[in-house]
C-alpha cells in the first residue's frame, strides 16, 4: 500500500470525504474514486454502475465497488441527472486501478448546482486530512 | 526446533472428471430390471446429463487423490479460530452409519421411528441442560441457520405482544452471520463498539437500548476470546426496555459447565454441534445450528416437536404460536446422532474438563507467542485468543503471509483477519484435543517464523513453497468467474 | 478420557506457564455471579462398547429396508448407494476439514466442489450453480428471496404443488420480510393452473416443482411462457432429483433459477437430514446467488487451481447487505452427490430415471388393474397418488405389521384428498415387493 506522501491527487479536482473525485467538464461533471480509495481496496474485480437517466442527491449512494476481499459504496459528491456511465467498466473493473483519474471514471453528472463544488475538498485539503487520519 | 511436520511428500496429479472417462464405461451397479419398459412421450423426456462415464476404479483414484490434497483435524492441528476444530470421534461417524439411523425415512408413522425419536428429545435436554434454558429446537441446519432462526423467535415474540420493534443491537466483534440474519428478518443492525478491555460495556448498551430495539446479539465468549463479562447488567438493561438477549453460543467450548448462559439473562442462543460437539465439518457442512431458549419463547418454537406422551414418542404439530418450519424435515438428524454420541461418550465431567482444557490451551498459547506476536488485548483469554501482526509489518510481512508460511510446516492456519476491531488479525483456537507436545511445536514454529520474518521476509512472501498449488489469482477469479467447466 | 490428551503433569506445568494455581482459576475473567454452582445433570459417560450397545437399541426400534418396504418417497427417497461412495465420503481428509478458507490445503474439496457445481448445472441445464444449500426447502426459500432481489419485486407465487413442507418454510422466511406469498391452485389432471398469474401484480418468481408433490411432470415450457409474459422469473423446483437423468432438465425448457432437494443423490435419507440444497441459475444472476461459489483460476506458476469466489455478496464481508446469511454450505453433501453422478455417469443417469419412471408405472398399472382409482392422469415419474377405499386406514396398520409401509396419506396436507395415498417406487423395490402390496392392499 501507498504511504501519503505517495498518492496522487490531482490539483484540478474536488475530493469527498469517502474518496470520490469530481472534475467539472463543460457543463457536466465526472465522477469517480480517488488513488487512495483504490490504492486501499487493492485490485478492483467489479463495479455496478447507476443506469443513465437517474437523478440523485448528493451524498446518495449510486454505485458500489468491489475488490477481492473488500466492498464499498460510492456516494455522488454532486446533486443531479446521470447523463453517462462508464461502460469499459464491465469488463476492464481493472481501470478504475490502473487509471483512477482517467479511463477509469465512474459515472458522469448533469449537475443541479454547480455551486455545490465548493463545498468538497481540494487536493491539499484531503491530503491534509489523509495525513490526520494516519 | 524439532523435525519439522511439513514435508514433500508424491502428490499425484489428476485431471477433471469430465477429462477423463470413455463413453460406455460405468461406476454402479443398478438393480436388475424386473419389469417391462413403460411408455414416456417423447414431449417429456430429454437427452440425458452430460456426464462422463466412468469405471468405478476412475471414480475411486480420482477422489483419493483429491483428498490428499486437503488438509483436515486428521491431518494435523487446525487452530482455526472461532470454528473449534476439535478432534472427531470415530464412533461417532459408527452409530451415524447405523443402518435404522442411517437410512429411515422422515414420514414413517410414529410407530416405526421410535428410537430417532427418543435420541432428538434426548439430545435436546441434554442441550437445555447445558445452556441453562428451558426448551430446544434441533431443525436449524448450522449455526447461521440458528441464528435466523433465533431472530424469528424475537420476531415473533415481540409480534404476540402487539408491538413490532425495528432494531437489533450487534457488537463490532460479531460474526458476519449476526448482522446478516438481522436484516433477514427486517431488523436494522445497531452496531455497538467493545471498550479498551475489548469486551462490552454496560454504559455503550445503555446508551442505545431503546423501547424500538428488539434485542441484543452477544457473543459470549466473545470473537476476541474475552468473557463478556458485564453480561449480567446487559441483560438487565436489555430487559428492562422490553428486549430480549439473543447469544452466539459459537464459542460454547468455552465454558461447558461453568457457565450456564441461562442462568446470567440470556433468553436465546443458538449452538453448533459441528463445533462443541465434536460432529466432523465435512469441508463445510453439514453442520446443526440447535437453538436453546427461556420460557418466555419456547411457544415460538419450530414445529413439529418431539414429545413424550404415555411412554411413546411423537412428533407434536400443536403449536398455533409456532414460527413455523425453517428445514424441510426436523434437522440435520445426522449429525445429531453424532453429537449424541459425544455427549453421551464424555459425560457431564469431562465435557467441564473439555472446556477447561480448551481454555488452558488457548492461555498457554497466548502466554508462549506474546513477545513473538503481538497481542492486542493482554489479559486471561477463554478458549481461544487473537494475535495480530503488528510486530512483523515493520518488516512488511502480513498475517496472511505468515499463515501461507505455517503451510510449510504442516500446520492448518488460525483465522486470519478476524474479528475485524483487530487490524491483521490472527485468531488461535487450539481445542482441548491438542496435547502439550504440539502446543509446543506450533509455538516453536511460529518462533521461527517470526525469525524469518525479520531475516528473510521473502521467504514468507513467496510461502506457501509444499502445497499442491502455490498462492491462487483471486483477483482474476473474481473478474472473470468460471463457475463450471 | 480418551479423547482428552492432557496428563496431570503437562497440566501442572502449563498452568505454571500461564501462572494461575488450578483449571478453575484460568476463568478468573468469570464473575462470580456467572458461574455455575452445581454439576450438570446429564447421563454418566458411557464407555465406547455400552455406546454401541445403547445405540444399536435406539436404531433396532426403526422401520427400515430390507425388513420394511417404505412405499414412501414425497421429498425422501432411497435409492441404492454404492459402496465405493460410501467409502470414499469416509475419508477423513474430506470428513475433518473446514470450508477451504485456504486454498493452498484445501484443493481436494475446492476441485470436488468445483465438478458438483459443473454437474449439477449439466444436469438442469444451468449455467451456474451454488456450492450448495441446508435443503431444498431453504433452497426454494433463498430462490425466491434471491428474485426479489434480481426484479426489484415484492411478491412471489407458489404452486400448491409445491411440496406442502416446503411451502411452509418459505413461508416462515418471508413472514418478517414484508414480501408476499401468493399460492396458485391445481388442476384435476394434478398440474398448476396458472390462469390466476394474469391478476397478479408485481410478481418476482413463480415457483413450480417438476415432477410435483403429486409426482405428476408439469409444463415447464408452457409455464416458463406465462410467467415471462408477467415479467416475473420461472424458479423451477424438484424434490427428485435422478428424475432429471430421464426428463428433459428445467434449462432447457425455459427455467431462469432452478433449486431442489439433492438427497437422491447418494446421501442416505437420515430420517430428513442432512440433505442437498441445490440452487442453479443463468449466469446473468450469478451476482445475486446466496452462499458459496468456487471457481476455477491459476496459481503463481500457472497451474491451475480452485479457490472461493465473488465473495463480496456474502455476510463476511457484506454483513447486514450479504445476499444471505449462509456462512457454508452442505459440502459433504455435495461431495457424495458428485461421487455418485460420477460413479453414474450420463448413461447410467438415464439408465437409473427410466428403470425408476418404468418400476412406478408398473405398480400404477397393477393398482389400477386391481380396481383402485388412480387420481391424476398427467405422466408421473416415480411417484403417483392413488385412491383406497375409505376406511383404508385399518388396512395401512394391519400392514406396518407386516413390513409394508404403504405410502403417505395425503389428507394432512391436502384435507380434500382423504383415502388418497401418494406412492414410490423407486429401484430397490422389486417386482416382488409391488406384487405383494397390490395382494396385501386387495385383500
Amino acid at each position: 500500500m501507498k504511504e501519503i506522501n505517495e498518492l496522487i491527487l490531482p490539483d484540478d479536482l474536488r475530493y469527498a470525504v469517502d474518496h470520490e473525485w469530481a472534475r467539472v467538464e463543460g457543463d457536466r461533471v465526472r465522477v469517480g474514486l480517488d488513488d487512495y480509495a483504490q490504492d486501499q481496496l487493492g485490485d478492483i474485480v467489479f463495479v455496478e454502475l447507476p443506469q443513465p437517466g437517474e437523478t440523485l442527491e448528493r451524498g446518495q449512494e449510486f454505485a458500489t465497488v468491489e475488490s477481492v476481499k473488500a466492498v464499498v459504496e460510492c456516494y455522488l459528491p454532486v446533486s443531479g441527472e446521470i447523463v453517462a456511465v462508464n461502460k469499459q467498466l464491465e469488463d476492464s473493473p481493472e481501470l478504475m486501478n490502473e487509471s483512477s483519474y482517467g479511463d477509469g471514471w465512474m459515472v458522469e453528472v448533469n449537475p443541479k448546482d454547480l455551486s455545490e463544488m465548493d463545498d468538497l475538498m481540494t487536493s491539499a485539503e484531503n491530503l491534509e486530512r489523509l495525513k490526520g487520519a494516519e | 526446533m524439532k523435525e519439522p511436520l511439513g514435508t514433500t511428500g508424491l502428490l499425484l496429479n489428476e485431471p477433471l472428471l469430465w477429462e477423463k472417462g470413455k463413453k460406455g464405461r460405468r461406476g454402479f451397479s443398478l438393480p436388475p430390471r424386473d419389469i417391462e419398459p413403460a411408455h414416456l412421450d417423447k414431449e417429456f423426456t430429454g437427452e440425458g446429463p452430460d456426464f462422463p462415464d466412468l469405471s468405478e476404479m476412475d471414480v475411486v483414484r480420482h477422489y483419493t487423490r483429491l483428498s490428499q490434497w486437503n488438509f483436515g483435524v486428521d491431518t494435523g492441528m487446525y487452530p482455526l479460530g472461532s470454528c473449534t476444530m476439535k478432534y472427531n470421534p470415530k464412533t461417532n461417524e459408527r452409530q451415524a452409519g447405523l443402518s435404522g439411523l442411517s437410512t429411515a425415512h422422515p414420514l414413517l408413522p410414529a410407530s416405526l421411528s421410535q428410537g430417532v425419536l427418543k435420541l432428538m428429545f434426548e439430545l435436546g435436554k441434554h442441550l437445555s441442560e447445558i445452556t441453562g434454558m428451558d426448551a430446544t429446537t434441533l431443525q436449524p441446519a448450522a449455526g447461521a441457520h440458528g441464528e435466523l432462526t433465533g431472530m424469528l423467535l424475537i420476531h415473533a415474540f415481540h409480534k404476540s405482544k402487539g408491538t413490532q420493534r425495528s432494531k437489533i443491537i450487534v457488537p463490532d466483534t460479531a460474526h458476519g452471520t449476526n448482522p446478516a440474519s438481522v436484516a433477514l428478518c427486517g431488523y436494522k443492525p445497531v452496531p455497538v463498539n467493545s471498550d479498551e478491555k475489548g469486551i462490552l460495556s454496560l454504559a455503550a448498551i445503555s446508551q442505545v437500548m431503546d423501547e424500538d430495539t428488539a434485542g441484543i446479539m452477544i457473543t459470549n465468549p466473545n470473537t476476541l476470546g474475552l468473557f463478556e463479562e458485564n453480561i449480567r447488567g446487559i441483560a438487565q438493561t436489555v430487559h428492562s426496555k422490553g428486549g430480549l438477549v439473543y447469544c452466539d453460543g459459537a464459542n460454547l467450548n468455552a465454558v461447558m459447565g461453568v457457565v450456564k448462559m441461562g442462568d446470567i439473562g440470556v433468553d436465546v442462543m443458538h449452538l453448533n454441534l459441528h463445533k462443541t460437539f465434536s460432529t466432523p465439518h465435512g469441508g463445510g457442512g453439514p453442520g446443526s445450528g440447535p437453538v436453546c431458549v427461556k420460557n418466555s419463547l419456547e411457544p415460538f418454537l419450530p414445529v413439529p416437536r418431539v414429545e413424550k406422551r404415555d411412554g411413546q414418542y411423537v412428533l407434536s404439530e400443536d403449536y398455533p404460536e409456532s414460527v413455523g418450519k425453517v428445514l424441510a424435515f426436523y434437522g440435520n438428524f445426522g449429525v445429531m446422532v453424532k453429537a449424541y454420541s459425544y455427549i453421551l461418550s464424555m459425560g457431564p465431567e469431562n465435557l467441564k474438563r473439555a472446556s477447561q482444557l480448551a481454555v488452558l490451551n488457548a492461555n498457554y498459547i497466548k502466554e508462549k507467542l506474546k513477545g513473538t506476536l503481538h497481542l492486542p488485548y493482554d489479559r486471561p483469554c477463554m478458549h481461544e485468543c487473537v494475535f495480530s501482526d503488528k510486530y512483523q509489518m515493520a518488516n512488511k510481512v502480513a498475517t496472511l503471509d505468515m499463515a501461507k508460511r505455517l503451510m510449510d510446516y504442516g500446520f492448518h492456519p488460525p483465522t486470519v483477519y478476524f474479528p475485524l476491531v483487530v487490524h491483521g488479525a490472527i485468531m488461535v483456537e487450539p481445542t482441548e484435543t491438542e496435547c502439550k507436545e504440539d502446543l509446543d511445536q506450533f509455538i516453536e514454529t511460529f518462533e521461527v517464523i517470526a525469525k524469518e520474518a525479520r531475516e528473510d521476509p521473502d521467504l514468507l512472501h513467496e510461502a506457501p513453497r509444499k502445497c499442491k498449488v502455490r498462492r491462487l489469482d483471486e483477483t482474476t477469479a473474481a473478474r472473470k468467474p468460471c463457475l463450471a467447466g | 478420557m480418551h479423547l482428552l490428551p492432557h496428563t496431570d503433569e503437562d497440566i501442572a506445568s502449563m498452568l505454571e506457564a500461564v501462572g494461575v494455581k488450578d483449571l478453575d482459576a484460568l476463568f478468573s475473567t468469570v464473575p462470580e455471579d456467572c458461574r455455575l454452582k452445581g454439576k450438570l445433570d446429564l447421563p454418566k459417560a458411557l464407555s465406547e462398547w455400552e455406546l454401541n450397545h445403547h445405540m444399536e437399541a435406539l436404531s433396532s426400534t426403526m422401520g427400515v429396508s430390507p425388513a420394511y418396504k417404505v412405499f414412501i418417497g414425497a421429498g425422501s427417497y432411497e435409492h441404492f448407494i454404492p459402496a465405493s461412495v460410501s467409502y470414499l465420503l469416509g475419508r477423513s481428509e474430506f470428513v475433518t476439514s473446514y470450508t477451504p478458507y485456504q486454498p493452498e490445503m484445501s484443493q481436494g474439496t475446492l476441485q470436488a466442489i468445483y465438478e458438483y457445481q459443473t454437474l449439477i448445472a449439466r444436469l438442469l441445464g444451468m449455467e451456474v450453480a451454488t456450492a450448495s444449500h441446508y435443503d431444498g426447502a431453504a433452497a426454494l426459500a433463498e430462490s425466491l428471496l434471491m428474485a426479489i432481489r434480481a426484479t426489484k419485486r415484492t411478491k412471489v407465487a407458489v404452486s400448491g404443488l409445491v411440496h406442502p413442507l416446503y411451502r411452509r418454510v418459505v413461508q416462515t422466511y418471508f413472514e418478517p420480510t414484508g414480501y408476499e406469498v401468493l399460492e396458485l391452485p391445481y388442476l384435476k389432471e394434478g398440474v398448476t393452473e396458472l390462469a390466476a398469474l394474469r391478476e397478479m401484480d408485481d410478481l418476482a418468481a413463480v415457483a413450480i416443482q417438476s415432477p410435483n408433490f403429486f409426482g405428476c411432470i408439469e409444463d415447464l415450457e408452457g409455464t416458463a411462457q406465462a410467467v415471462h409474459d408477467t415479467g416475473a422469473l420461472l424458479v423451477a423446483g424438484f424434490t427428485e432429483a435422478v428424475a432429471y437423468g430421464l426428463l428433459k432438465n428445467p434449462g432447457s425448457q425455459g427455467a431462469d433459477i432452478v433449486c431442489g432437494e439433492g438427497q437422491s443423490l447418494g446421501i442416505p435419507r437420515s430420517f430428513g437430514g442432512p440433505g442437498l440444497g441445490v440452487l442453479a441459475s443463468r449466469q446473468k444472476f450469478m451476482r445475486s446467488l446466496p452462499g458459496r461459489l468456487v471457481g476455477q483460476t491459476k496459481d503463481l506458476d500457472g497451474k491451475r487451481g480452485f479457490v472461493l469466489t465473488l465473495a463480496t455478496r456474502e455476510q463476511h464481508i457484506r454483513r447486514e447487505k450479504a445476499t444471505s446469511n449462509i456462512c457454508t454450505n452442505n459440502s459433504l453433501c455435495a461431495l457424495a452427490a458428485a461421487m455418485y453422478m460420477a460413479s453414474l455417469g450420463g448413461t447410467g443417469m438415464r439408465e437409473l430415471g427410466a428403470l425408476n419412471h418404468d418400476k412406478a408405472e408398473y405398480l400404477k398399472g397393477e393398482l389400477k388393474s386391481a380396481g383402485f382409482g388412480i387420481t391424476f392422469d398427467r405422466p408421473t415419474f416415480n411417484e403417483f397418488v392413488v385412491e383406497f377405499p375409505p376406511g383404508f386406514e385399518v388396512t395401512y396398520n394391519h400392514l406396518l405389521e407386516k413390513g409394508i409401509v404403504a405410502g403417505l396419506s395425503l389428507a394432512p396436507y391436502y384435507p380434500e384428498l382423504a383415502n388418497h395415498y401418494l406412492m414410490c417406487v423407486t429401484e430397490i423395490i422389486s417386482r416382488e415387493d409391488m406384487d405383494t402390496l397390490v395382494r396385501e392392499v386387495k385383500s
